[in-house]
């Protein structure tokens, strides 16, 4: 529905005015608080604006919460995760739309019904499991009586153990296979009389086809595991190890330990930890919109 | 390059039953059509003898290998598909090049193959181009070309003309045929157009329902379709086909007591015999009226098409169609003298639609004594 008149185009625009003002205002306060000084940010109410503490804020929040490894930590496992997501989703999708086998369907739904089994449900098992990987595989030795001591495999406080159960992805094999229902039979079958056998045809025609999918699921992933808060949470003790979502708790002493918060730093380093991902969407906008929108053919 | 034998050819979709038993020769270097209305199994005979679609009954065998188990790479056949399926982000050069690329062959060699076929296709000048930036025709010749580099003892035509337009079509099955003339391959082309399996067919397969009607030279099928079905599908315009008995050899009565002369030397027909008979309206002549024999058209209306015309009318009760060579017009309301040959009436049985009397090889026979 397309209508244009004065009247409704300046409703529009200030629909749209109040829900950016509504949107961006937070982030405003947060960079306000984050130049100031903590007297002048801890004022109520608080100024709104600029102050000059600007570069001394972040020069000592960078170095004393360590944000340099912290960043690199929470880089290696967003693009693990990311790289991982995007790699195991092409291949369940490839497998479930192109071959044709027993229990496929029951494959599908079984990947579709992890939707509803976020990390954050099945959180225990999984900490259960990255604790010692070798368990489930014990527990089936035994069930079958066989005598076989596995040694424990520990995946805490390691890439692997942070990266490895992120990557399991029903909304990018879902992502995935609803492109590759849109890729007509007979380009399959060209590629079949041309000799072309599945790796090949997986490899040299549906991930090129795939191209601006993959960039759309990797923008999404890659915000989803950098902000991953509660698993990192659980599956690191040692400092070296924690991510930089992490670390922007550790920079607010609750009033547990009596003291102020120290909301200037804070607000610092949360500006900061927000602009990898910022990045990565405003590189891969473009992809990414055509990528979720429609296929170009 | 290689003859085909299909032998017992069966194939079912869940309850339907598709392919009812098709047995066909197609010998080396042949132009076979596969020709018939959607629906009939064409399309799906085509697959099947290419691999794409697995065979429930009877055998297929390429230059004298059964093939029923083999993959589709192994069966040395090319296919051009009806919407081309080139691969939409692969250039022109990349396209042709494929199967070559898949078969591990050197770069160097690829690329002077590449030319070779850009040549023969002429589409030198559009090799860096993608799929997207050509036009329907040139998409045609990508495909073509992609089918030719392989050098396929067996092309197959899926359709492969259908999304043209018009001008372009002719066009395309001219070079279409010159490239068999020129490659000599073995080539099967599966079309609903009747002009187009006229046109560029050896042999014509006619087929319906999941059987073949008539197997045969354009001409002879023209000439003496062995159904009713076969003479209704080719011709253009159609063939005028209306019920009618026998009174006594050599003379048809239809609805409306026209009396309709046969040549009772082609047909075993018995008096008091229900039969569709039928007459192709560029064989129907114009005459004076009051001339012997003569029948009278009563015109409806009339399409124009250039050279010639197409008088609708009644003959009888029946709805009978004449072409009109270019000439005096005719207008709707009148009425045309026509004189319908007796060698160029066709007689079915009613019941099971096959050709009355002799076979179609005989007939040949009769003819041409």
């Amino acid at each position: 529905m397309i209508e244009r008149s004065p009247l409704l185009d300046a409703l529009t625009h200030a629909l749209m005015i109040v829900g950016l003002i509504v949107t961006a205002f937070p982030i405003y306060v947060v960079f306000i608080a984050s130049t100031h000084d903590l007297p002048s940010v801890n004022q109520v109410p608080m100024s709104l604006i600029p102050g000059n503490h600007l570069v001394e804020n972040y020069a000592k929040v960078w170095s004393k919460s360590d944000f340099g490894a912290k960043m690199l930590n929470s880089l290696i496992v967003a693009v693990g995760v990311t790289v991982g997501k995007v790699i195991l989703a092409a291949i369940s999708a490839f497998s479930i739309v192109f071959f044709r086998y027993r229990l496929r369907m029951v494959f599908f739904w079984m990947i579709f019904i992890t939707l509803m089994l976020p990390l954050e449900v099945r959180i225990v098992p999984t900490y259960a499991v990255a604790a010692d990987v070798a368990e489930p595989l014990r527990w089936l030795v035994w069930l079958f009586g066989i005598e076989l001591a596995l040694p424990p495999v520990n995946l805490l406080n390691s890439y692997t153990g942070l990266i490895l159960p992120l990557i399991a992805t029903a909304t990018g094999t879902f992502l995935y296979r609803q492109f590759f229902l849109t890729i007509p039979d007979s380009l399959v079958e060209a590629a079949k009389m041309d000799g072309a056998g599945p790796v090949r045809f997986f490899i040299e025609h549906l991930l090129p086809l795939s191209r601006n999918n993959m960039a759309a699921l990797a923008t999404i992933m890659f915000v989803y595991a950098w902000n991953q808060y509660l698993w990192p949470l659980l599956i690191t003790t040692e400092q070296s190890m924690a991510t930089a979502t992490m670390q922007l708790q550790k920079i607010v002493p609750g009033p547990l330990f009596g003291q102020p918060p120290i909301w200037n730093e804070a607000m610092a380093a949360t500006l900061m930890v927000m602009v990898p991902p910022l990045l990565v969407v405003i590189f891969m906008q473009h992809y990414f919109v055509r990528g979720l929108i429609a296929s170009d053919k | 390059m290689a003859d085909i034998e299909i032998r017992g050819i069966t194939k079912t979709y869940g309850p339907t039953r598709v392919l009812h038993g098709v047995d066909l020769s197609i010998a080396n270097g042949e132009f076979l059509v596969i020709l018939g209305p959607s629906g009939c199994g064409k399309s799906t005979l085509l697959r099947m003898i290419a691999g794409l679609e697995t065979i429930d009954g009877g055998e297929i065998a390429i230059g004298g290998t059964i093939v029923n188990r083999l993959e589709p790479r192994e069966r040395g056949c090319a296919m051009v598909f009806q919407n081309y399926a080139l691969y939409p982000h692969m250039t022109v050069a990349e396209n042709i090049g494929y199967a070559l690329k898949v078969a591990g062959r050197p770069k160097a060699e690829r690329l002077a193959r590449i030319g070779e076929i850009a040549k023969i296709v002429g589409l030198e000048d559009y090799l860096d181009r993608k799929p997207s930036q050509l036009s329907g025709g040139q998409r045609q010749r990508v495909a073509m070309g992609r089918a030719m580099i392989r050098e396929p003892k067996v092309f197959l035509f899926d359709e492969p003309l259908s999304n043209l337009d018009a001008k372009l079509r002719v066009q395309m099955r001219l070079e279409i045929r010159r490239l068999h003339q020129r490659l000599g391959a073995t080539s099967i082309f599966v079309t609903h157009d009747q002009i187009e399996a006229m046109t560029l067919a050896d042999r014509i397969v006619v087929m319906h329902g999941g059987r073949v009607e008539q197997v045969g030279a354009p001409r002879t099928l023209y000439a003496t379709p062995a159904t009713r079905f076969v003479a209704s599908f080719l011709g253009s315009p159609a063939m005028n086909l209306m019920p009618a008995e026998i009174l006594r050899p050599g003379l048809a009565r239809i609805a409306g007591g026209v009396d309709i002369a046969f040549d009772p030397a082609l047909f075993a027909a018995v008096p008091g015999q229900q039969v569709e008979l039928g007459i192709r309206p560029e064989d129907v002549e114009l005459v004076r009226p009051g001339t012997e024999g003569a029948h009278a058209l009563a015109v409806q209306f009339v399409e124009e098409m250039g050279a010639s015309r197409l008088v609708h009318g009644r003959l009888g009760e029946a709805e009978f169609a004449v072409v009109q060579p270019n000439g005096r017009g005719t207008e709707g309301g009148e009425t045309l003298a026509i004189a319908l040959p007796p060698s160029a009436i066709h007689l079915f049985d009613i019941g099971n639609g096959r050709r009355l009397g002799l076979e179609p090889q005989r007939l040949d026979a009769v003819r041409a004594a």
